[in-house]
């Protein structure tokens, strides 16, 4: 048992007198039910009051940036889902363009409108998913239910095009795994239609809820320099007030056609960074109705990257060229220059990077994941301190981390 | 209003030491670890760069001089651009590097995963304990010399290892992940196999 478990200030109390209060060394989590997932926090409490937040992660940790060095970059598409498993199509997307960029490979447009409408479709989910839980952390449970119906709507529609609910493995380095089916982009279209008023009814339970107004406002206040000194990003950075989406400021797959807003918060509290989620679905919605209604025809992959995507099974089974150009991709994976990128794309919980050290050929040297749910978590040390342990609950709903992707 | 170029061209003409690093996005720069943090510093007080977006290392093999490189990404929440710094550790036994949780905060937990992974301490840390692994763990698994199938180890708690009689074992990697050899000339050197075969069906296993 580590030596942190024990009363540290039973001696400092005898001490003290009377009036210092016993502090309290708790440990919370890694299996608790408010941690979403496998976070510990080792708190010093005084009284209701903590004084000290030490989270310890790690018990997730599956070591994929050395499973990256042993494999094809087709081949690790897989391991992207299960990073922040709560929006595997925008890991897929992420990691794509990361390779892409190193091979300076530019999909086609039906390419990347796929990749937009798939990554948006799972900010909604994600969203959808952190803003129940953040409910019930805070004991609003209706929101939880309504938000898994709209959910389900989704998963329907991801399995469709990608034959997975969950771990969807999408995207190939150079394309897609399949064209859209069709007809489904109606059906994207059918259920944004349907989903707007839902959001509103869901967001409508608690953006004037007094319960939920009281727990969260001016609950977890992280300031704009903080924000930016512990690299906070996505909606976490927004709600401390800074307009920074990389969607909007660094362009990729063709986001800068697309016409949307970006939502922030005054306060950096948890009330804002809700408030910043719900405005966020609003234009994820807004951007699939715009890549739907000028969704592009022609080809959905790169179709002249000969070395990187392979060729279509029919060609593969009635020519001779296709058919070693496939074995070689299968089996040496495709073939990149030698060289360093890093790319950071906007994902639900803010931006996922890629660092990627390349010797050339089909294995990478070297595959950094920058994780923004470790960045975020980064900060708990310092917000935490001086909240109520109840309010503690309601900090980590309002960070909507993953442990999937923070301890890779 | 680009930044990046600037401060690169700025930076260069003032230590002569730090040069050009090749790189396909980003501007890059190669630094000595002497002037990091001179660096580090400058690109966020006087050129805008006041994000610190990641660190890490990257082990260029056994024996390969310099071995470890630790690299930075800094982004200007401003001009919206990155530059990527990187600074080779001297040391291939003992690897160290100033540390920039002066500068970031948000370094702290980065430079605890570095020093988790690859075994590079950080001068200056004020907690570098591991971070991933837990304390007392005896290996750095980024290392290229460590297995990807693993080492057996005790586990972190000795009251649990003297009950269950049993530690971290190595992963079953027989068959592992298939990678051919590119460039191999017959059809036995081209065909997959297991990239890492630290343990295989040919090789024992390690520790063992």
């Amino acid at each position: 048992m580590p030596a942190e478990h024990a009363f540290p200030d039973t001696a400092a109390k005898s001490a003290g007198g009377a009036l210092e209060a016993e502090r309290m060394s708790i440990s919370m989590g890694p299996s608790h039910p408010s941690t979403h997932g496998v976070l510990r926090l080792q708190m010093e409490l005084d009284g209701e009051v903590v004084r000290k937040a030490e989270p310890v992660i790690g018990y997730l940790h599956r070591g994929d940036e050395k499973i990256a060095e042993n494999m094809t970059y087709n081949q690790f598409v897989p391991y992207t889902d299960r990073l922040d498993y709560l929006a595997p199509l925008a890991n897929n997307m992420a990691y794509a363009i990361a390779v892409e960029r190193l091979a300076k490979l530019e999909v086609p447009p039906r390419c990347q409108a796929i990749r937009v409408i798939t990554a948006e479709m799972a900010r909604i989910s994600a969203h959808l998913l952190g803003l129940g839980a953040f409910g019930i952390d805070v004991g609003a449970w209706t929101v939880f239910l309504y938000s898994f119906t709209e959910r389900e709507k989704l998963y329907r529609l991801f399995e469709e095009l990608t034959g997975a609910r969950f771990t969807t493995s999408y995207t190939r380095i150079g394309g897609v795994a399949r064209d859209v089916p069709d007809g489904w982009t109606g059906r994207v279209d059918a259920f944004c239609e349907q989903f707007l008023p839902l959001l509103e009814e869901t967001l409508s339970l608690l953006t004037r809820n007094r319960i939920f107004v009281d727990r969260t406002a001016g609950v977890g206040v992280i300031s704009r320099e903080d924000a930016i000194a512990y690299g906070l990003t996505g909606p976490n950075l927004r709600g401390s007030g800074v307009a920074l989406d990389l969607r909007k400021d660094r362009p990729y797959s063709g986001y800068e056609q697309y016409d949307f807003d970006i939502p922030v918060g005054s306060k950096g509290d948890g009330y804002d960074r809700y408030l910043v989620r719900g405005e966020e679905m609003r234009q994820s919605v807004r951007i699939i109705r715009q890549a739907i209604a000028k969704f592009p025809s022609g080809s959905w992959y790169a179709e002249d990257a000969r070395r990187i995507y392979k060729p279509s099974k029919e060609k593969v089974l009635t020519s001779m060229e296709e058919l070693i150009q496939n074995f070689m991709i299968v089996t040496e994976g495709p073939q990149m220059p030698a060289g360093e990128v890093y790319f950071e794309a906007e994902n639900p919980k803010g931006a996922l990077g890629f660092y990627i050290v390349s010797k050339g050929g089909g294995v990478p040297w070297r595959l950094k994941i920058r994780a923004p749910s470790f960045c975020n978590l980064s900060i708990l040390p310092k917000v935490c301190v001086g909240a109520m342990v109840a309010d503690v609950v309601s900090i980590l709903g309002s960070l909507d981390f993953v442990m999937g992707e923070c301890d890779r | 209003m680009p930044a990046a170029p600037d401060a690169v061209a700025a930076l260069k003409g003032r230590w002569a030491a730090v040069t050009d690093r090749a790189s396909l996005d980003h501007p890059a720069l190669n630094v000595p670890a002497s002037g990091l943090l001179g660096v580090l510093g400058a690109l966020k007080e006087e050129h805008g760069f006041d994000m610190l977006a990641d660190v890490t290392a990257v082990d260029w093999a056994a024996g390969a001089k310099p071995r470890f490189t630790v690299v930075y990404h800094v982004f200007s929440t401003a001009s919206h651009e990155y530059v990527r710094v990187a600074a080779d550790c001297a040391d291939e036994a003992a690897p160290e590097m100033p540390s920039a949780v002066g500068l970031w905060p948000g370094a702290n937990w980065h430079e605890r995963e570095v020093f988790d992974m690859f075994g590079i301490r950080f001068a200056g840390h004020p907690d570098l304990r591991r971070i991933l692994m837990w304390d007392g763990y005896p290996h750095f698994p980024l290392r290229k010399d460590f297995p990807l199938a693993g080492i057996e180890t005790d586990l972190p708690d000795a009251e649990v290892v003297a009950e269950t009689k049993t530690g971290a074992i190595a992963a079953p990697m027989m068959g592992g992940p298939f990678v051919a050899k590119a460039g191999g000339i017959n059809m036995a050197d081209a065909e997959p196999r297991a990239k890492d075969e630290s343990w295989s069906e040919r090789r024992p296993k390690p520790g063992a």
